[in-house]
This record gives C-alpha cells, structure tokens and sequence, in this order.
C-alpha cells in the first residue's frame, strides 16, 4: 500500500488510536486500586493534620484509627443518618455536590467525623471548593462547643506554586486556629480570607495569600457554603448537651 | 554438525561486540558531555528549573524523562518505516504521550507523595523539547538498538544535570541531601542561615550556567572559536 496515500494514513492513525486506548485502559484499571488506597491514606494524612497531628502515609491508617471516635453522614436537616450501606469515609464530596447543582440538594449527604486528641472531642467537617485552576478542598476542625476553630488543613489540585498554592502551608492554615464560625448571638458567619491586613482581635477574619485572590476567595466561598449546611446538627447536638447538662446541674 | 555448533557462539559473541560497539557506545557517551542536552543544546530547562529545589523529586523526573526517551525513541525507530510522513509528528507525539501517562500513572500507583511534587511537570514531559527532538533527528532514521542507546544517553545527559542542580539548590536553600539534614546544627546557631533565593527558580538558572562555564573551560571541542 502507499504510504503516503490518504487512506493508508488514516488506517494507520485509527490502529494506532485503538491501540493505544486499550494499552492506556489497561494501566488505568490495573493500578486503580493502588492509587485508590494512596488517595484513601492522603485523606487520612489531612483529616489527622486538621486537629494537628502530622504523619506519614506509612503510619497515616494506624493513627487515623487511634484518633477516630465516630465517622458519621447528616443529611440537609442535620439528622443523622443511619444507613450501614454509607460510610462517611468513602463519601465523595463533589457527587454530593452535584445532587446540589442538579436540584437534588435535599438528597445531599453530609460527612462528619469526630476525633479525640488529648482527651477533647473534634468535630472534622470535609470542604470542597473551587480555586482559581482547579478544585481546593479541606479539613475544618471544630472543637468541643461546635464553634471555635481547633485547625484546619487545605489541599488543591493546580493551585499556581508560591501564589495560590500557599494555602497549603502552616503558616496559612495556622491563622484558622481559635476562629469562630458563630457570631455573638449564635449566627452562622463562618470564616472569612480577607485582603490587606485582619485587625487581630477578629473572630470570623483571616489574611488572605497575597497574590492568590481567586484561591483566596475560592476558600471564603467553600467555607461560607459547606459550613453552613452543617449548623442544624450543631443547634440540636449543642441543645442536647445543653439540656443534658441542665438535668445534671438540676 | 559440529562445526555448526562451532560457529553459532562465535557469531553471537561478534553480535554482542557489534551491540557494544565504539560508535555504540558514543551514542550513550555523547550526550553526558560533548553533546549535553540541558548544557550543550539547551533544551529541557523548563523542567530542570521546576523540579530541581530537592534531589527526590528530581531523580524521579530524571527516571522519568530516562524512560520515556528510551522507550519512547526505541518505538519510533521499530515503527519508523511504516510512519506515514505526514502524520509523523503527531504518531510521535501520541507514542510519548502514551509512555508519560503511563509513567504518570505508575508514579501516582507507588510513589504518590513524590508524583503530587511533581505535579504537572510528569504531564509536561509530553512537551519536553529533548525527547520530540531525539525522536526526529535520531530515532527516524535509525535502527532500534542504536536508537534506544541513543534516548536512554540523553536521558542520562538530562538526569545528571537535574540532579546536579538539585543537589546544590537542597544543600543551600534546605540544608539538606535527599531530605536528610547534612548542616550540622551548631552552623546554625553560630549564625548560617538557608539561602532562600536557592529554593527559587533563578537558582537553577544560575547553577546550570556555572555548570555551562566549568564545563566549557575544560572541553575544548565546545569553545568557539573567536573570529566570527
């Protein structure tokens, strides 16, 4: 056949694509579940870094179980579900996200974990929002009264390296430490990323990367939205303890 | 019979010669000095500028770029006689593109830690000017063997200088080799500090022309000649 004809050019075009895709999918498949295990011990390594404990991923499942209390799924009304077929753990936040978009946001699943470190409880609340590049994400963790921010930790996929991409360093996820999400009289206000200085007494305030705004801004919104959902299982968890701890002072 | 049996070894051992031979082995050679691809041909800076600040991701980018330029060169030179030429570059392109994802996928598979440094620059070995650049001056037009010497050479040529590099960035910006601390710590408390400028990417540019400079100053066959 000629090989400069048309139709020699294109046959070899198409065998070289089949070929190619079936080379492709087989790795895809074959190494899935390696990769699946490394993403499952990443997100370990991030829920263990909100309450502060760094690991490595050799050691991340270990301590994940001795610092996990419960890992439990809310639903839009932030009454738990009790459903054995969800695990907390293995619920993608983008799906839930999606059922949002699409208008199933009352079918939304909220994952939360509780943690104890030292002996107090951390209630660990999964984020997932946009960044200027691609998705960023985070661990927020809330200390015992549901309120004051005991850590967080961010992630992102292609954040820009030294700009937006800070939001993965202490020295941002730090600032996170003793905020506040309610106001005074019990409001959600969530977290906010500001530009050009925080006063230092502020609540609900943290400084934003220089030169990353979009991420900036991208982590006010993930907060502002993911947070919020999460309010009703406080109001009637806090309740409880409250009146629980009414009948004990009774 | 036996002078059949006789001859067969002595054929394989020639074969073996001829598999190793001089001009070979120049192929391998070339590219370490006389015909650097970073130093000499300039090529591939991009990358040795990204992923240079620490010597573990860069011997994995330096395995990497070994790999597909290998593999990537020896596919090229098997197919080289079927290639339609006016869709070479794309066949070419698709081959390396295949071998990155695959490369990318194993990373992420064993070494995810390492592959998340790396990021997007494992993608971006796609575009790396070194493999496109031995796939049409060499690998088109010679035979598999010669071809796959020839890309695992410039793989090599590529790998030493990232490591290089990187092994002078991590020594002065983190005080560290391969993540372990090598400053002892009494320098730091008589007053050394890391260079943070080492950890930047003007660094790499720096330490690959003061490669360039010691290199030239002892390889004759690079110096210019002064008249034009």
């Amino acid at each position: 056949m000629d090989k400069n004809s048309s139709r020699y050019t294109i046959l070899y075009a198409s065998v070289m694509v089949i070929v190619v895709a079936v080379l492709l999918s087989v790795a895809a498949i074959s190494l899935a579940p390696f990769q699946a295990k490394n993403v499952r011990l990443e997100k370990m390594q991030q829920i263990l870094l909100s309450i502060g404990v760094y690991s490595e991923p050799s050691k991340a499942a270990a301590l994940y179980r001795k610092y996990i209390k419960e890992e439990i799924v809310l639903d839009k009304n932030g009454t738990v579900v009790k459903d054995g077929a969800i695990a907390a753990f293995d619920i993608d936040l983008k799906k839930e996200q999606d059922k949002a978009k699409a208008g199933a946001g009352d079918k939304q699943l909220f994952p939360l974990f509780i943690l104890e470190k030292d002996g107090k409880t951390n209630y660990i609340i999964p984020v997932r929002g946009k960044g200027l590049w691609g998705p960023i994400w985070g661990y927020i963790a809330l200390a015992a009264d549901m309120n004051t921010l005991s850590g967080a930790s961010f992630g992102h996929k292609s954040e820009t390296p030294g700009l937006g991409a800070e939001i993965e360093t202490p020295a941002f996820q730090d600032q996170f430490v003793g905020k506040k999400i309610m106001d005074e009289a019990g409001k959600f206000v969530s977290v906010k990323v500001v530009k050009g200085g925080v006063p230092p007494d502020s609540e609900h305030a943290v400084d934003a990367v220089s030169g990353g705004t979009i991420t900036s801004n991208g982590v006010t919104e993930m907060l502002q939205r993911t947070l919020a959902n999460y309010i009703p299982y406080f109001k009637s968890a806090g309740n409880k303890e409250n009146m629980a701890q009414a009948s004990i002072d009774n | 019979m036996s002078t059949a049996t006789s001859k067969a070894p002595a054929r394989r051992e020639s074969s073996m010669a001829n598999l190793f031979s001089t001009k070979n082995r120049k192929l391998v050679k070339d590219p370490l000095n006389d015909n650097n691809p970073i130093t000499v041909q300039v090529l591939g800076i991009c990358s040795a500028l990204a992923v240079t600040v620490q010597m573990k991701p860069s011997i994995v980018m330096a395995l990497s770029v070994l790999v597909v330029c290998a593999f990537s060169n020896l596919t090229i030179s098997l197919l080289r006689n079927s290639i339609p030429n006016r869709i070479r570059i794309i066949v070419q392109l698709t081959v390396v593109a295949t071998l990155v994802i695959l490369v990318d996928q194993v990373l992420k598979a064993f070494v995810y830690d390492i592959s998340k440094q790396l990021s997007v620059f494992v993608g971006l070995i796609i575009t790396n000017c070194i493999i496109m650049g031995r796939l049409e001056a060499f690998a088109m037009a010679n035979k598999p063997w010669p071809a796959l010497l020839d890309g695992i050479g410039n793989g090599i040529g590529y790998g030493a200088i990232l490591i290089i590099v990187s092994a002078v960035r991590e020594l002065l910006g983190s005080g560290k080799l391969m993540g372990v601390q090598v400053v002892p710590d009494i320098m730091y408390q008589w007053g050394y500090s890391n260079n943070g400028l080492a950890i930047l990417p003007p660094t790499a540019l720096i330490v690959v022309g003061v490669i360039i400079w010691i290199q030239r100053s002892n390889n004759t066959k690079l110096i210019e000649s002064d008249k034009n």
